[in-house]
């Protein structure tokens, strides 16, 4: 669970950790998250140096590149109060990864270890830091949230979307059963066995349809790309969006669907 | 046991096609994963005892030589004998010259999967004696010619009519007209088979969940029985255990027994928990007149010490298999080899090398649900991913997909030129993909468009948009 080990300061100053998958493809989540996090009272700064947390190349087993991508993020991120990641996968792989990755570097490894407290998940970070909750934006309509792994299992993101989703007038929020269980993205996974990723995300699709909501919502793109791919690729009207969007009201046309017309 | 763990992609691909694994699949995954959870539920020290099995474990193998000596010493106090087999070749070996000592010509069996990674069946019949599998399940894939595809559930992967068209098959003088499609009535008949074997049976082979160093005794946990037949009813007993299944005492072998049940099945403690020491005494009712263990390492004492050492921890209870997307996807068998799973994932390029198991440590999300359930608290993607470094770092893995993460590393930590070229590039894809909001198709995205469609990007990149709404900022 992230928690608040420290109070916040009245108006803290937070760089955002914009993340590859949403800047390269779905840059509204950031400008989404930057709104919340002003309205939540946060001073907040884009650090133009930073390009990706250097998964990819951690979880192909190329180490020495996945460190020498986290030298160059800590010191893109160095001096702020806290660093914010509309992902919990970037945020895990800033605040658990990175110190484990430079295990028997002792200097680079309390360097990752004073690093890593200061990362959070955008919904952590607003409930568990901040402990806001105006969110005061309405979205008609019915949605399902889906957990991502990294959010859920490496830093305990369970409540805090679905206690701000609470707040959002006129949302009607339905749990799914599966909600915990694995979309099948994983990286590189799903392009490297791209039928057993398939199988997996149409349980989830399977799943977040037999809630009946109209929207399916996560905090990580990931997830969202691979799943709305595949509604898509069914035909499926199901709209997909990031958790962000909906909080910040600041809603373009869904995932994976026209842009033109609106 | 030959692997195909090479071929897993093939393998994979014949699994999604088998719409009765399928199913089958699917019964498991709305069966175990929540009765574990409603176990652990009930019992409100449920972690604390995980951390104390982890614990336990963790000694144990910091100090296996001391254990393994002490137990072997109580074996031969109490009147028996301990084999000690380095790999597959002395194990079989070993087990043959007890059964030719013993005059055996049929062998009775409880579920063994060491007896599995060795091949014990084949090459018992290769020396003209019978071994019989007592565990219904073990039975009905021994009828199969099928290796387990499960841990603790070797034939889920089976339909019941499919459990019945084997027991015809092979119980010829059954009447064609005897119902067996209740699973009660496949249990009556197979109970009716074994019965007669059990009697008949020279040799009884079992595994062994734990050794126990205070004692020398062995524990054999089962829902049926049927291993207490089996290493009670014979003239000699044989337990086949590898070396990590040593704990020091009987209060650490309890404090394991509480969680390997509730992680397997959601039970409390299994229906049947044998403990076994030495042979039958002069006062016992019954009993084998000799006793033996064989000890196998098999690989294991390459992994102490090494990243991978914490998967010594591992019980066998099967919670990491039923929690995992990919084993819910593609079952057992076309892992290859006898493990499965995300322990067999990292388990197995351990035992029969990298290079044959190759696909095992990739084709897994890293989603850590494996580790969330694993009473033994094993990190298992973290060492997935320690495979994949190694893969990495001996060029085991694509030359085309290392290079390509190269470029990619380089451009990661040139922001300009990164920019630059991902920029330009999601431009012209942003602009391309408007009209749809995605591709059905792309050019080298054949891996992820060939199951799903591809998004396209929503407009310029967040950072070039963020630099031109702020122009003065450079932060
Ligand atoms: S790795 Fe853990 S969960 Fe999997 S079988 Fe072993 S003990 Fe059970």
């Amino acid at each position: 669970m992230a928690s608040p080990s420290e109070t916040a300061k009245p108006s803290p100053h937070v760089a955002l950790f914009v993340t590859c998958l949403v800047d390269l493809m779905r840059p509204s989540v950031g400008f989404a998250a930057i709104k919340l996090l002003e309205q939540a009272g946060c001073r907040v700064s884009v650090p133009e140096a930073q390009t990706c947390c250097g998964q990819p190349a951690y979880n192909s087993g190329a180490k020495a590149d996945a460190q020498a991508i986290a030298k160059a993020v800590m010191k893109t991120f160095a001096g702020f109060d806290y660093i914010v990641a509309p992902s919990g996968s970037c945020a895990g792989m800033l605040r658990l990864h990175y110190p484990e990755m430079f295990a028997g570097d002792a200097a680079m490894e309390a360097e990752a270890r004073a690093f890593a407290p200061r990362v959070y998940e955008l919904t952590s970070f607003l409930v568990d830091v901040l402990g806001w909750k105006d969110v005061g934006t309405t979205h008609a309509g019915s949605a399902t949230y889906h957990d991502s792994c990294s959010s859920l299992r490496e830093l305990g993101v369970k409540a805090q979307p679905r206690r701000l989703l609470a707040e959002v007038a006129g949302l009607d929020l339905r749990e799914s059963k599966e909600a915990e269980t694995c979309c099948g993205f994983g990286g590189l996974f799903c392009v490297k066995y791209p039928e057993i990723s398939e199988r997996i995300v149409d349980k989830k699709v399977d799943d977040a349809l037999a809630t009946g909501a109209g929207t399916l919502l996560a905090g990580d793109l990931g997830c969202l790309l691979n799943i709305a791919g595949r509604l898509k690729r069914r035909g499926s009207p199901m709209k997909v969006r990031h958790v962000a969007e909906v909080l910040a009201g600041s809603e373009g046309a869904p995932i994976g669907e026209d842009s033109s017309v609106r | 046991m030959e692997s195909t763990a090479r071929s897993f992609k093939e393998n994979a691909h014949h699994a999604l096609g088998d719409a009765r694994l399928t199913e089958a699949l699917a019964r498991l995954a709305h069966g175990f994963p929540a009765r574990r959870r409603d176990a652990a539920a009930r019992l409100p020290e449920f972690d604390q005892l995980r951390d104390a099995a982890r614990d336990i474990k963790d000694h144990v193998l910091d100090n296996l030589d001391v254990y393994l000596d002490r137990f072997e010493k109580q074996v031969i106090a109490s009147g028996g004998r301990v084999h000690w087999c380095r790999d597959a070749v002395e194990a079989r070996d070993a087990i043959l010259k007890i059964c030719q000592a013993a005059d055996a010509r049929t062998v009775t069996k409880s579920k063994s999967m060491i007896g599995e990674e060795i091949a014990i069946n084949d090459h018992l019949e290769a020396h003209a004696i019978v071994p019989v599998e007592t565990d219904l399940g073990e039975y009905i894939i021994q009828l199969r010619h099928e290796p387990p595809s499960h841990l603790i559930a070797p034939a889920i992967h089976l339909s019941m009519d499919q459990v019945a068209d084997a027991f015809r098959a092979h119980h010829t003088d059954l009447d064609p007209a005897r119902p067996l499609v209740e699973p009660r009535a496949l249990l009556d008949e197979a109970r009716t088979r074994l019965r007669e074997r059990f009697l008949k049976a020279d040799v009884g082979l079992t595994g062994a969940n734990m050794l126990i160093a205070e004692t020398g005794s062995i524990v054999i946990v089962t829902n049926e029985g049927n291993a207490d037949l089996t290493c009670s009813l014979p003239r000699v007993h044989i337990a086949l255990a590898s070396i990590e299944k040593i704990v020091p005492t009987l209060e650490d072998a309890a404090t394991i027994l509480r969680v390997l049940a509730r992680s397997a099945t959601g039970q409390e403690i299994s229906v049947y928990t044998t403990f076994v020491t030495g042979p039958r005494r002069a006062d016992d009712a019954d009993g084998p007149e000799e006793f033996h263990v064989v000890l196998l390492d098999n690989g294991r004492s390459a992994l102490l010490g090494s990243e991978f050492h914490e998967m010594l921890r591992c019980i066998r209870c099967g919670a990491c298999l039923n929690h995992c997307p990919v084993y819910g996807a593609v079952g057992g068998h076309a892992y290859g080899w006898v493990y499965s799973g995300p322990m067999g994932a990292v388990l197995v390029p351990g035992l029969i090398g990298l290079p044959e198991a190759q696909h095992l440590p990739n084709a897994s999300t890293l989603c850590g649900r494996c580790e969330s359930v694993c009473p033994m608290r094993i990190p298992l993607p973290k060492m997935l991913r320690h495979w994949r470094e190694r893969q990495h770092a001996t060029h085991e893995s694509p030359a085309i997909a290392r290079a390509a993460l190269k470029v990619w590393s380089f451009l990661a930590r040139h922001p300009a030129l990164y920019r630059a070229v991902f920029g330009l590039g999601v431009s012209f894809l942003a602009s391309l993909g408007r009209r749809k909001g995605r591709f059905r198709w792309l050019p080298f995205a054949g891996g992820w468009t060939s199951v799903r469609d591809l998004p396209a990007p929503e407009a310029r990149s967040f950072l070039l948009q963020w630099r031109q709404r702020n122009p003065g900022t450079r932060t």
